[in-house]
């Protein structure tokens, strides 16, 4: 549906990628650890290798988290754009498939929060 | 010497009726399509105005009388509050962080409130309703002003509150009551009284001001009760708009139901959202509960809210789309608003901590279900970092809501522990999404969304005052290290204990 409206109404949207300095925008989740309450924005080149993002992105945010100590992310169940697929991590983010405003989402079987696998709930 | 008859003095009615209805006309040197241009493009079909009934026969002479006289009695109470330190006779300190939260994100809405039905009420052709907006408009304006000057007290000595206006634009959680009134007084007028007098004046009105004015009460702030008083009156008055509109409205053309029941579902929806605030004051943030969210949400909208859309059947109206995810979130909705303030108090205006051991059994009372299972792990483990000197934040940016501009934090209805996204394309780009209610909001008018201020976003594309954190924090004009951060860190608390310890000296 478009806008009622007593005129013409269209508009540039705001968060096109050319506002973004040469990045995109990339949200990024290890998913069960919701101690940290919502899933991460951050604003990357297009070029970065994924293997950075996970190494160089990802893992710091979430560092502090307890479960940070014995996570391997290579052998997470990645999601993308919520759909299953599989990262190359010595490729780009753009080769990956990645784009602007992507959705990136990692499940670590095994470790799943603070409350254990069970509840899940941290 | 000539004697002038007196004339006879009005009749109630007719007095009511020449101040009233008497005071519009027909024009007749331009069109009154085109002196009234909003009142039809929305699609509302309105055949009779004067079929608009005012309940309250409240004519502007009289309503000045009436909000002087309040006015007065409030501000002695006002006066007498600051003279006696009325600051000490609080609960704890910590009560005020709901004050703040009020200040900056509530009473801006007010005066939004008040430009939002100056405009309305132009615009509508009908005399009845013109006046209506009037008056609430003045009451809207009369509502920031006296709740700024109640708060303003707490101001001399805590910190916070010295920028309520310019946080209000800018701070990125109170994006979200600003771009919920940004979206209602940029729509046409029947939709913004659908919204705001409807939706958020009539149904969930009293899940607002039931904590707040009964939070004040509970926790000794006769400054903000006092308020309270003085704006119910005025608040019976907006009740009554708001479903007399909708009536109307419906009464008019059955072509207005399905307009009327999409505004509804809009506005319930985008007025739940804004209330998460709320949800996590009622149930962390006062030291002495009223009631918890949970239980607010069964008594005034399972309940309350049952009944009047079972009313509101015989035009064809049904419940609000989407009121059973927000009924299955009761158990949820506070703890996961609470864990974000938690997650990003270095970069919020006001304090967070965590529940002591009697505020934990309460929640564990309160929230058999879900506290234990899925809350209090986290928290435990939040209390531990502290207590170590190492407390949580968050360091890394959220990712927002499109529509109600909250960050990602709910979960997936059924699923506490999966984050709900919803994401739609549009014009090649990406719109994400907290849950179907934003989504669908989106993809009805994609366009006026786009234009969305996501505060994350405008950080990143270097309109909020620079790079790094430390640069936004001052763009939001926040006193750093004052302001935000924990509790039991702050300028508050210790001022706080210092008083509390001179008071136990004195006696």
């Amino acid at each position: 549906m478009s806008v009622k409206s007593i005129g013409d109404y269209s508009f540039t949207p705001k968060d096109k990628v050319e506002n973004f300095h040469g990045n995109m925008l990339v949200y990024m989740q290890w998913e069960k650890h919701l101690s940290f309450c919502a899933p991460l924005a951050f604003p990357l080149p297009p070029d970065m290798p994924f293997g950075d993002l996970v190494a160089g992105v990802l893992a710091p945010a979430y560092a502090v988290h307890p479960d940070s100590e014995n996570v391997d992310f290579e052998k997470g169940e990645w999601q993308l754009n919520n759909v299953p697929f599989t990262p190359d991590f010595s490729k780009s983010l753009q080769e990956n498939g990645l784009s602007h405003k992507s959705v990136i989402r990692v499940r670590t079987p095994g470790l799943e929060g603070l409350a254990g696998a069970d509840s899940a709930a941290g | 010497m000539t004697v002038h008859k007196r004339t006879k003095k009005m009749g109630i009615k007719e007095r009511y009726a020449s101040m009233t209805r008497d005071l519009g006309w027909e024009t007749s040197y331009q069109p009154m399509d085109k002196v009234f241009p909003y009142d039809t493009y929305e699609g509302i079909k309105i055949h009779d105005w004067d079929a608009w009934v005012d309940p309250f026969r409240l004519t502007m002479d009289a309503y000045w009388k009436y909000q002087s006289e309040k006015e007065r009695k409030l501000y002695a109470v006002i006066d007498s509050f600051a003279q006696n330190n009325g600051q000490l006779g609080i609960t704890d300190a910590r009560y005020l962080n709901a004050v703040k939260i009020f200040l900056t994100g509530v009473s801006p809405l007010e005066y939004a409130a008040h430009r939002g039905y100056a405009f309305t009420g132009r615009h509508f052709r009908g005399v009845g309703a013109r006046i209506a907006c009037q008056m609430q408009s003045v009451d809207e304006l009369r509502h920031a002003q006296t709740q700024l000057h109640s708060m303003s007290h707490y101001n001399k000595f805590f910190s916070g509150m010295h920028s309520h206006k310019m946080m209000h634009d800018r701070v990125w959680y109170l994006s979200v009551p600003k771009s919920f009134f940004d979206d209602a007084m940029t729509a046409g007028p029947f939709e913004f009284l659908t919204a705001i007098s409807f939706s958020f004046e009539y149904v969930l009105t009293n899940l607002l001001f039931v904590p707040f004015m009964s939070g004040a009460a509970h926790n000794g702030d006769m400054a903000t009760v006092t308020f309270g008083f003085s704006a119910q009156s005025d608040e019976a008055r907006h009740m009554t708009l708001g479903i007399e509109i909708i009536k109307f409205m419906l009464e008019q053309d059955e072509a207005n139901v399905p307009i009327v029941q999409r505004w509804i579902d809009k506005w319930f929806w985008r007025g739940y959202r804004m209330l998460a605030l709320v949800s996590m004051m009622m149930d962390y943030m006062l030291p002495k509960r009223v009631m918890s969210w949970k239980e607010a949400w069964e008594m005034y909208f399972e309940e309350a809210g049952a009944a009047l859309f079972e009313d509101l059947g015989r035009y064809g109206i049904r419940m609000p789309k989407y009121h059973e995810v927000a009924t299955w979130e009761k158990d949820h909705l506070s703890h996961q608003v609470w864990s974000t303030f938690y997650n990003y108090a270095g970069a919020a205006a006001f304090h967070t901590w965590m529940p002591n051991d009697n505020e934990k059994s309460w929640l564990k009372d309160k929230y058999p279900d879900s506290f234990e299972k899925h809350y209090e792990p986290r928290f435990d483990h939040f209390t531990a970092k502290k207590e170590a000197g190492e407390r949580f934040f968050n360091g890394s940016l959220p990712m927002l809501c499109n529509t109600c501009q909250i960050p990602l934090i709910f979960t997936e209805p059924g699923d506490p522990t999966t984050t709900c996204y919803r994401e739609s394309e549009y014009k090649d780009d990406k719109y994400h999404f907290c849950s179907d209610g934003c989504k669908d909001i989106f993809d009805y008018e994609p366009e006026k969304y786009i234009q969305s201020w996501m505060p994350v976003h405008q950080i990143y594309q270097g309109n909020c005052g620079g790079a790094e954190l430390e640069d936004v924090l001052k763009w939001y004009q926040m006193d750093l290290g004052v302001d935000n951060g924990d509790y039991h860190d702050s300028e508050d608390f210790k001022m706080w204990t210092e008083w509390s310890e001179n008071q136990k000296k004195a006696v």
